[in-house]
């Protein structure tokens, strides 16, 4: 139940915001270095990384709950037991995949 | 009794089930999804990998073909399965069929115009002038 609606949440995060920072991106990289020097400068601030962690977090919850809704498709993992424990691990996995991420790409950068 | 009400198991799926689209958008949501499983762990480890996300290197990584054609196609299925996806969810909270109808055409028109514009960048990444 909760991680069903975290999967609506997140997969309308990621098609309105998503989308709408990946449009801008490209749009960046296109236009040149002034519109890229914008995109970085708001993407480093402390609401840009809000919304970059946040968009990085709804990506791994997405990605994860949609493979448990495409295995519940097919008919499986209905038993409670199986259920309830893939729904809490596409929670703690997709906390873990977002410090991964988050880490390894500010690693980089640093 | 409405329509979906006096329809067949077969009618339902042929555009009269609760979505009024039947089985093809589901189904193409799906393949969309399985498809994005791929495409986004791609997008994941290129950021990841890539040396820096400085502006010179994030061009020549679109103009190369290991780097523009996966975005192209992440680009166009991130969007369908975008417009598809709000649509289930307008479908199942907005049942007015007036307000349901002006938002879902909403998404339509900015899910197409976003993805244009998208395209268009991606590509004047990969084949423009140098900037």
């Amino acid at each position: 139940m909760t991680v069903s609606i975290l999967h609506r949440i997140t997969g309308s995060g990621l098609a309105v915001v998503g989308l709408a920072v990946l449009t801008w991106w490209l749009w960046a990289i296109a236009a040149g270095g002034d519109a890229y020097a914008t995109f970085t400068t708001h993407a480093t601030r402390w609401y840009g990384l809000v919304v970059l962690i946040g968009l990085t977090w709804a990506f791994w919850q997405h990605l994860l709950s949609g493979i448990r809704h495409l295995v519940m498709d097919i008919g499986a993992g209905f038993e409670l037991k199986t259920n309830r424990f893939f729904a809490v691990l596409t929670i703690v996995g997709g906390l873990f995949l977002t410090a991964l991420t988050v880490f390894l790409i500010l690693g980089v950068n640093q | 009794m409405s329509a979906q009400e006096s329809s067949t198991p077969l009618g339902q799926v042929r555009g009269l089930g609760s979505s009024h689209h039947g089985g093809g958008h589901w189904l193409r949501e799906r393949l969309t999804s399985a498809a994005l499983l791929l495409l986004g762990i791609w997008l994941i480890v290129s950021l990841v990998l890539l040396p820096s996300l400085d502006r010179a290197t994030l061009a020549e990584w679109l103009k190369s073909a290991s780097g523009f054609v996966p975005m192209f196609l992440f680009v166009v299925t991130a969007f369908v399965h975008a417009i598809d996806g709000l649509k289930v969810v307008v479908d199942d909270y907005v049942h007015d069929a007036g307000n349901n109808l002006a938002l879902n055409g909403l998404i339509l028109f900015a899910g197409i115009g976003g993805g244009a514009w998208a395209l268009f960048s991606l590509l004047k990444i990969a084949f423009g002038a140098a900037a």
